[in-house]
C-alpha cells in the first residue's frame, strides 16, 4: 500500500447527462512530483480533482491516493492529502484562526498546535482574529493553502490556486509552491497559466475535452518541438557562406541578414568558434524551442479561452 | 470526545455565529412577551384555547397557550429557518467540499448536522417556555393550575406537566425538522427548502382541519401538537401521547434515512 503512487486514475470516466466531462483518464502522479494537470476551461480539470477527493462518483473506472480509492474507503483515503477545488472556501461569518480550528478538529484534532505555524508561514497571523468575510481574494487563497497543510499532507492537490490574485500574490503563492516541493511534498496542481505550468512543474499532463493527450516529463514535451538557431553577424553573406560549408549545420537559410539553421549543440559550437576564427562577430545567437504554448495550442487543437489567451501573452 | 460530538460541537458554534438562529430564537421568546403584556393591558383573552380561559389564575397557563398559537406556523416556520438552511447553505458557499474533504465521513457530519438541527428545534421551544413562565409569573404569579378535566393541580404539578408537554411537543417539530433536512439535503437551495419545509407543515395542519379527513386525522403530524393535552386530563390520558411517540417516530426516521441516503451519495460540486 505504501508503494503505491500518490495519485493513480484508471479508466476514469464522468459523464453528465449527454455530457462527458472526463473521458478515461489514466493518470499516475509519482512521488516528489510537481505534476502540471494542464487544459483550457471547461476541458475536465476540477471534475478529475473532485473525483480524486471523493467529492463526486466517477461514471466508470477507479481514482485511487496512495493505493485508496476514496469512493470506497471514505475520508479515510484522504489521509495524506490536502487540497482544494475551485478555490477555498471557509465560513464567512468565523475567522480565520476559528475556520483553521474547525478543521483541525474535522481532522485528527492533533494539527490544532499546528495553527500558528501555518498561519505565519501564509503571513497571516496578524488577521487570523479577522472574520473571513473580510478577507480579500488572495488571503483566502493563502488561508486554503495554511487549511491544507494543517493535515500534513504528503500529496497537495490544487486547482488553480493563482486565479484571481494579482501580480504580486501569484509571485508568492508559487514561491510557497516551490518551497512545499522542496520539502518533498508532492504537488498536482491543475491550471490553465501556461508560464505557471512551465515554472513549477517536472511533469504534466494536458486534457483536451476531457480526455488526456499527452502525458509525461515536461522536459520530453519541449524536447519533441522542432528546434533551430538563429544567429546575427557583423557579415551576414560570409556567414552564411561558412555555415553553408560547415558539417552538421542543416536547413540554412538567410533571411533579413539573419541566419536559420538547425544544428546540434556540439556542431553550433564548432560553428562559433569557426565564425571567430574568420574574424566574423557574431551579435546574435538565439536557440529557438517551440514554447508549451505553441505544444500547447497543437494538442489540443488551439482550443483555448479568451481567458487563457490572455493568460499565455 | 467522538467523531460526531465534535462535528455537532462545530454545528452548535456555526449556529452561534449566524443572525438566523437569534432571529427565531428571539421570535420564540418575543411571542409569550408580547402576549403577556397584551393581555396585562387588555380585559379578555383566548377563552377558545386549552387553558385559555385560566391565562390569568397562574403563570404557568401562559406557556401552554402559546404552545396552542406557535403550533400552527410560528414554531414550524423557526425550525425550518434552520433545519431548511443547514445543508443546503454549505452547498452554496461551497463550505460542504471544504469540511468532506478532512477527515470526517459524510455519515459523521450527517448525524453532526441532525443534532444541531434538534437542539435547536428543542432550544426554541424552551426559551419560548422559560420567558412565557416567567413574564407570566411576574404578572400573575405562581399558583395551581386547572387542568383540561376542570380540576386543579399544585403549582408544582403543573410545572411538571408543563415539562412533559414540552417534551412532547418537541416530537412533532423534530418531524418539521426531519423534512427540513431532508429538503436541505436534495435541494441545496436554502430559500427553497425552507418555504417547503413550512408549506409542508401547513399542509399537515390544513389536512387536519378539512371534512372526510377523520380516518387519518390522528395520523398527520399537525395532530401531534396536541397530544400534550393528555397529560393535562385528570387522571392523565397516555393514548395521544404514545400515538404521538411512534407516529413522530416515522415523520422523524423516514425523512432522516432517506436524507442520510442522499448526503452520503450526491456528488458534491459548486452550486
Amino acid at each position: 500500500m505504501t508503494d503505491a503512487p500518490p495519485v493513480a486514475t484508471r479508466g476514469l470516466v464522468k459523464r453528465y447527462g449527454e455530457i462527458v466531462a472526463v473521458n478515461g483518464v489514466d493518470l499516475t502522479v509519482e512521488p516528489g512530483d510537481v505534476f502540471g494537470y494542464l487544459g483550457p476551461n471547461g476541458a475536465g480539470k476540477t471534475t478529475l480533482l473532485r473525483m480524486l477527493l471523493g467529492l463526486i462518483r466517477p461514471t466508470a473506472g477507479s481514482a485511487e491516493l496512495f493505493g485508496r480509492n476514496p469512493i470506497v474507503e471514505g475520508a479515510r483515503a484522504l489521509d495524506g492529502v490536502a487540497g482544494f477545488v475551485e478555490g477555498p472556501r471557509f465560513y464567512p461569518y468565523l475567522s480565520g484562526r476559528k475556520n483553521l480550528r474547525l478543521l483541525a478538529d474535522y481532522d485528527d484534532g492533533h494539527s490544532r498546535s499546528r495553527i500558528d505555524e501555518v498561519l505565519e508561514l501564509v503571513e497571516l497571523r496578524d488577521r487570523a482574529k479577522d472574520r473571513v468575510g473580510g478577507y480579500s481574494h488572495g488571503m483566502r487563497q493563502r488561508l486554503g493553502i495554511a487549511a491544507s497543510l494543517l493535515r500534513q499532507p504528503r500529496l497537495l492537490l490544487l486547482d488553480e490556486p493563482t486565479t484571481g490574485l494579482d501580480p504580486a500574490g501569484m509571485r508568492d503563492m508559487r514561491d510557497l509552491v516551490r518551497r512545499l516541493a522542496r520539502e518533498g511534498i508532492t504537488i498536482l496542481l491543475s491550471s490553465h497559466l501556461l508560464y505557471e505550468v512551465e515554472e513549477l512543474c517536472n511533469r504534466v499532463a494536458i486534457i483536451r475535452k476531457g480526455s488526456i493527450v499527452y502525458a509525461g516529463p515536461l522536459g520530453d514535451l519541449l524536447a519533441t518541438a522542432t528546434t533551430g538557431y538563429r544567429l546575427r553577424a557583423t557579415e551576414p553573406e560570409r556567414a552564411h557562406l561558412l555555415a553553408l560549408a560547415h558539417s552538421g549545420i542543416d536547413q540554412t537559410v538567410l533571411v533579413d541578414s539573419e541566419l536559420r539553421f538547425k544544428a546540434d549543440d556540439s556542431a553550433v559550437a564548432a560553428l562559433t568558434i569557426a565564425l571567430g576564427q574568420a574574424r566574423i562577430g557574431i551579435t546574435t545567437l538565439v536557440h529557438e524551442t517551440a514554447s508549451l504554448e505553441e505544444l500547447f495550442l497543437g494538442l489540443t487543437g488551439g482550443e483555448s479561452s479568451d481567458h487563457d489567451r490572455e493568460a499565455v501573452a | 470526545m467522538t467523531a460526531v460530538t465534535k462535528v455537532y460541537r462545530w454545528e452548535i458554534v456555526k449556529l452561534l455565529a449566524q443572525k438566523r438562529t437569534y432571529l427565531g430564537l428571539g421570535a420564540a421568546m418575543l411571542v409569550p412577551l408580547i402576549f403577556v403584556i397584551v393581555l396585562v393591558i387588555q380585559s379578555g383573552g383566548p377563552n377558545d384555547v386549552p387553558l385559555g380561559r385560566y391565562i390569568r389564575e397562574t403563570g404557568l397557563a401562559t406557556p401552554f397557550v402559546v404552545l396552542f398559537f406557535m403550533s400552527i406556523w410560528g414554531f414550524p416556520l423557526i425550525t425550518a429557518l434552520v433545519a431548511g438552511d443547514i445543508v443546503a447553505s454549505e452547498s452554496h458557499n461551497g463550505t460542504l467540499k471544504t469540511i468532506l474533504t478532512r477527515s470526517r465521513e459524510r455519515g459523521e457530519i450527517f448525524m453532526g448536522k441532525v443534532l444541531a438541527s434538534l437542539t435547536y428545534t428543542l432550544a426554541v421551544v424552551v426559551a419560548m417556555a422559560v420567558v412565557g413562565l416567567i413574564a407570566a409569573t411576574i404578572a400573575w404569579g405562581f399558583h395551581p393550575l386547572t387542568s383540561l378535566s376542570g380540576t386543579k393541580v399544585s403549582a408544582g404539578h403543573g410545572f411538571a406537566l408543563l415539562l412533559a408537554s414540552l417534551a412532547v411537543y418537541v416530537l412533532p417539530l423534530a418531524g418539521i425538522a426531519a423534512f427540513g433536512l431532508l429538503l436541505s439535503t436534495v435541494t441545496r437551495n436554502s430559500a427553497a427548502s425552507v418555504v417547503g419545509t413550512l408549506m409542508w407543515a401547513l399542509l399537515m395542519q390544513l389536512l387536519g382541519v378539512l371534512p372526510g379527513t377523520d380516518s387519518v386525522r390522528a395520523y398527520l403530524l399537525g395532530t401531534q401538537f396536541e397530544a400534550w393535552h393528555g397529560f393535562l386530563r385528570i387522571p392523565a390520558d397516555w393514548s395521544p401521547v404514545i400515538r404521538a411517540l411512534w407516529v413522530c417516530a416515522l415523520y422523524i426516521g423516514l425523512p432522516l434515512a432517506a436524507a442520510y441516503v442522499v448526503f452520503l451519495r450526491r456528488d458534491v460540486a459548486d452550486e
